[in-house]
C-alpha cells in the first residue's frame, strides 16, 4: 500500500503542456518536485524517443505526511518543446541541466542551458542509448583510435575508435 | 551600507581542491569585502557514470556500484537499490533478512551522521570532537566489517536477500560498541552544544525556511531541521520500520545549529532502532544438528568421490566475505528461488545441480530476469530520500537506473543560503549540507 503511494499515479501529459500542467498541480498542493529524470527508448523504437518524468509530492509541512504523489510522463524528441519549470520548482533548474547534459533534451525557454555534471568541452550526451560506453572524449582520450591511453585498453577493446 | 554597495565586487574561486569543499566541488563567489554577493556551485568533478555503467551490468552486479554513491553510508544505498529491484520483480524477503537490512541501514546512518558532525566540527576548529567521532565510527566500521566483509565497499545486499546472516556474536559486539558511540556523542555534546564559539558560528547561519526547503525538494535531516517531520521510514515504512519505535527529531529555525542538533539526536534514534531489531529479530539457523565444518574444496572432493549421502552433514568453511551464507542461514536471509538467488556454497560445491544453478545465475546474459516494467522506490538515506527509478526491458540487467541523490537538492538551495552571509559562514553551511560528491555527481 505504502509502496504504491510512493510511486504515485502515472499521468501522461503532452510535452507542449508540461508547464501549464505542473503550474496547475503546484496550485493543487503538489509542493515538492521530488525528481526529474528521463529515459531513452531508442532501441525499443518508440517515437518520440525520450520519456521525461516529473515526480511530484504533496507534502504537509506541519505533520510531515506525504499526502500523495504523481508521476508525470512527457514523451519528447530532440526538439525544444518542453518548457522549463524552474520558476515553479526552483530545484528543476539543476535537474533540467542534468537532463540536457545526459540526454540532450532541450527546453524551449532555456536556449543557452549549461551542462551540470559533464564539462563544457564534452561532446554528446552520455546517457543516450546510442552513446557507446567506451567512447573517448577529445579532452581526456586520444583523438584517433590508434593511440589509446593505456596499452591494456587497446587489447581489451580492439574495435574502439576515437569517434 | 551604501558604501559597501559602491564598492567594486571581486570573484573568488573556492575549490575544487579546497579542504573545506569535502572532496570536489567548486564555488564561484562574488564578494564585496567579506560579504557574499552571489555564489554558484559547480559540480560534476566526481562523475563516474554510475547510471551508464548500471545499464551495462546485470541486476546484481549493480550492487557494488551503489556502494560508491554515498560512500559514508554505503549499506543504505545497497538496501535501497535491492528493495527497488525487488519491488520491480515482486519479491518478498524473509523477515530475518529484512531485520538484518534495517540493522545494516541504521549502522550506516550512524556512521554518516558521525562523519558529518565530526567533519564540520573539525572545520570550525574543534579537532577533538572529530577524533572522538571518528573513533566511534571506527568501532562501527569494525562491526560492519564483521557483518559484510568490508568496511566501506560493503556490497551487502543481493536481489532477494542479503549476503549472509548476522555473525554469531553480533548482538554482544553491538552492545559494547553502542556504549562507545553514546560516550563519544555525549562527550562531543558537552564540547559543542553550549560552546560559545561553536554556537556563534552555527546559530542563525545558513538559514533555509520551511517553504524554501520544500520548494527545493530538500529532504532528510535538512528538511527536519526546518520543522517538517518528513521521514521516508515513517511515511512509507519499508522492511520492518513499521515494527520499531523511533522518534523523528525536528528543529525550528532551519539553521546550521538545528541541523547539527537533528543529526546528534538521530544517532541515538538509530541506535535504539538497532537495539529493538536485535530483540525482535526472529531466530536464525533452521537446522540445529551439528555440522562438520570442512573447507569448500574438501566438500568438492567428497562430492567427486561420490560421498553425496554425507554431504548434508558438512558445512563449508569460507572466508569472512562469504560468512553467514551456509545452507542453514539461507532460508532466513534470502528468497529460496533458484532463478533469483545463488545456492548455498555447500550445494554449489556438493552437487552438479547446485553448480549448474550457480553458473546459470552468474553467466553473462543469463542471470536474474525481470519482466518489462518500471518502478520507483525510495528509502531514507543519510541525507534524505534516496530514490531509485528502475526500468526493465525483460533482460538480465536494468534498462535504466536513475538514482535520486538526496544531497543534490540542498545543493540547489546553497546559493540561497549563502548570499548575504560572510565567507566564514560558507564552512558551517557547506558542512551541514553534508554534500557527498559520490552521490551528488554519481
Amino acid at each position: 500500500m505504502s509502496e504504491l503511494l510512493l510511486r504515485g499515479e502515472r499521468r501522461d501529459v503532452p510535452a507542449s503542456a508540461n508547464h501549464e500542467e505542473l503550474a496547475k498541480l503546484k496550485a493543487e498542493g503538489y509542493n515538492m518536485l521530488v525528481d526529474l529524470t528521463c529515459v531513452d527508448y531508442l532501441p525499443q523504437g518508440k517515437s518520440p524517443r525520450f520519456d521525461v518524468i516529473y515526480r511530484l509530492m504533496k507534502l504537509d509541512a506541519s505533520t510531515g505526511q506525504d499526502l500523495g504523489r504523481l508521476e508525470i510522463h512527457c514523451a519528447v524528441d530532440d526538439l525544444p518543446i518542453l518548457r522549463s519549470v524552474k520558476n515553479i520548482y526552483p530545484s528543476a533548474d539543476w535537474l533540467e541541466r542534468e537532463v540536457w547534459d545526459m540526454f540532450g533534451v532541450k527546453f524551449a525557454d532555456r536556449p543557452d542551458i549549461k551542462r551540470l555534471l559533464m564539462y563544457e568541452e564534452f561532446v554528446g550526451h552520455p546517457l543516450r542509448k546510442d552513446y557507446p560506453i567506451a567512447k573517448r572524449q577529445p579532452l581526456i582520450g586520444p583523438k584517433s583510435g590508434d593511440k589509446a591511453g593505456s596499452p591494456s585498453f587497446n587489447i581489451l577493446h580492439p574495435t574502439i575508435t576515437g569517434e | 551600507m551604501s558604501e559597501i554597495k559602491s564598492q567594486k565586487t571581486y570573484m573568488l574561486n573556492m575549490g575544487p581542491q579546497h579542504p573545506a569543499m569535502h572532496g570536489v566541488v567548486r564555488l564561484v563567489l562574488e564578494l564585496s569585502g567579506e560579504r557574499i554577493v552571489s555564489a554558484e556551485a559547480e559540480i560534476g568533478y566526481l562523475h563516474r557514470a554510475f547510471e551508464k555503467h548500471a545499464e551495462n551490468e546485470t541486476w546484481n552486479n549493480v550492487v557494488p556500484w551503489t556502494d560508491r554513491l554515498n560512500y559514508v553510508s554505503p549499506l543504505i544505498n545497497n538496501v535501497g537499490y535491492a528493495l527497488a529491484v525487488e519491488k520491480l520483480a515482486s519479491i518478498e524477503v524473509p523477515e530475518r533478512g529484512q531485520y538484518i537490512r534495517v540493522i545494516a541501514c541504521e549502522l550506516s546512518r550512524v556512521t554518516d551522521h558521525l562523519t558529518c558532525v565530526g567533519a564540520s566540527a573539525m572545520e570550525l576548529g574543534a579537532f577533538t570532537v572529530f577524533l572522538y567521532m571518528i573513533k566511534a565510527r571506527e568501532y562501527l566500521y569494525q562491526l560492519i566489517d564483521n557483518l559484510t566483509g568490508a568496511r566501506i565497499t560493503t556490497a551487502f545486499t543481493r536481489v532477494g536477500g542479503v549476503k549472509g546472516d548476522l555473525p554469531a556474536d553480533f548482538a554482544e559486539k553491538f552492545a559494547s560498541i553502542a556504549k562507545e558511540v553514546r560516550t563519544a556523542v555525549a562527550e562531543s555534546d558537552k564540547l559543542l552544544t553550549r560552546n560559545r564559539i561553536f554556537m556563534d558560528r552555527m546559530e542563525g547561519t545558513g538559514v533555509l525556511s520551511k517553504e524554501d526547503a520544500i520548494a527545493h525538494g530538500v529532504t532528510g535531516p535538512f528538511l527536519r531541521s526546518t520543522g517538517v517531520p518528513y521521514d521516508v521510514r515513517r511515511s512509507h515504512p519499508y522492511a520492518v520500520y513499521d515494527k520499531v519505535d523511533f522518534e523523528i527529531p525536528v528543529g525550528t529555525t532551519g539553521d546550521n545549529y538545528d541541523r547539527y542538533l537533528c543529526r546528534m539526536a538521530e544517532i541515538e534514534q538509530s541506535l535504539r532502532i538497532i537495539e529493538q531489531c536485535l530483540r525482535q529479530i526472529p531466530a536464525g539457523k533452521h537446522s540445529l544438528e551439528p555440522k562438520e565444518i570442512k573447507y569448500a574444496y574438501e566438500i568438492q572432493d567428497a562430492g567427486k568421490h561420490g560421498d553425496t549421502a554425507l554431504l548434508a552433514k558438512y558445512q563449508a568453511k569460507v572466508d569472512q566475505t562469504l560468512a553467514g551464507m551456509s545452507k542453514d542461514d539461507q532460508p532466513n536471509t534470502r528468497v529460496l528461488d533458484r532463478k533469483i538467488t545463488l545456492p548455498a556454497k555447500e550445494t554449489t560445491y556438493g552437487n552438479i545441480e547446485g553448480l549448474m544453478n550457480h553458473f546459470e545465475l552468474v553467466m553473462w546474459s543469463w542471470g536474474v530476469r525481470i519482466p518489462p516494467s518500471e518502478t520507483y522506490f525510495a528509502v531514507e538515506g543519510g541525507n534524505g530520500e534516496l530514490g531509485f527509478h528502475l526500468v526493465s526491458d525483460g533482460g538480465d540487467g536494468p534498462y535504466r537506473v536513475r538514482c535520486r541523490p538526496p544531497c543534490l537538492f540542498p545543493m540547489t538551495a546553497l546559493s540561497k543560503m549563502l548570499v548575504g552571509a560572510q565567507i566564514a559562514d560558507i564552512i558551517p553551511t557547506f558542512g551541514s549540507v553534508n554534500m557527498i560528491a559520490g552521490e551528488l555527481d554519481r
